[in-house]
């Protein structure tokens, strides 16, 4: 398996919340300091902070200090791990699908429509 | 191969898939409703489920566990959110207890089926599944994907010997 189970439940976890997807998709695309990424969100500097602090737990974003700040960055790699399990769901509906595939040719083939 | 389309959304932890059979919609909605046919599709073949409880009315449940081929049982259990027969239903699923009472503890997936007339004959399927926001995965990983992985990996193993 790619990804181990504690790191899948801090992923979801992280990813829960409005928030702090929120967080995860602007700083994908660049470097943001906590502080101007707090001014975005009804909720105090602290508030943010934390959110930031479950991103960077799961591996979502990572943090780098620049001066008198801490710039917070996204981690695509912790996204696709995501991806990841979402690909495994994807291929147990697939399997399913045949599954119920071969079941209603069966009706065609046998005549034996329930 | 049936399925048309396949939307994941890692953000939202949703996964949105659209499949396509010749039957029609009164068909397909058997393979839910009839419970002997559910257990033909629901499990991987390394992997049977064996459908204990069967009520698909708001409210109702659905009890299953399937059987590993070290005699290993998982069970689960849905539990049914809005149903509107033969084109809708929406279920939580989750892990179930050996006496096959959910199991709250566990991880939970919202997920909702709808069933559409294909134009020219035929059913639409549109399949979308939700992780719970909770830490939760297990389950998924456990009974569901790794069997439904490690099943994949055999059959791909088979066609290239």
């Amino acid at each position: 398996m790619v990804v181990d189970q504690a790191e899948v439940d801090l992923l979801f976890h992280a990813l829960a919340d409005a928030t702090r997807r929120d967080i995860v998709r602007r700083t994908m695309d660049g470097s943001f300091s906590v502080s101007t990424l707090a001014r975005d969100y009804p909720m105090s500097f602290a508030a943010v902070q934390k959110h930031v602090a479950v991103l960077e737990r799961a591996g979502l974003v990572t943090k780098e200090r620049r001066g008198r700040e801490h710039l917070v960055a996204g981690n695509p790699a912790a996204l696709r791990a995501a991806h990841d399990v979402l690909d495994r769901l994807e291929l147990v509906w697939r399997e399913r699908i045949a599954r119920m595939d071969d079941l209603l040719a069966a009706d065609t083939h046998e005549g034996n429509r329930p | 191969m049936t399925v048309t389309n396949v939307i994941k959304d890692a953000e939202n932890r949703t996964m949105t898939l659209t499949a396509e059979f010749d039957a029609p919609v009164s068909r397909v909605w058997q393979l839910y409703e009839d419970p002997r046919q559910l257990e033909q599709w629901w499990g991987p073949p390394t992997y049977p489920a064996t459908v204990v409880d069967h009520d698909l009315s708001v409210g109702g449940a659905v009890r299953y566990f399937m059987t590993g081929p070290e005699g290993d049982k998982a069970c689960g259990y849905w539990q049914v959110l809005a149903v509107d027969a033969p084109n809708r239903l929406e279920w939580e699923n989750g892990f179930a207890t050996d006496a096959l009472e959910p199991d709250r503890s566990m991880p939970v997936m919202a997920m909702r089926v709808q069933l559409a007339a294909r134009s020219g004959g035929g059913t639409v399927m549109t399949l979308v599944t939700t992780f719970a926001s909770t830490e939760n995965m297990d389950w998924c990983l456990q009974m569901g994907m790794e069997e439904g992985m490690s099943s994949a990996v055999g059959q791909i193993d088979a066609l290239l010997s």
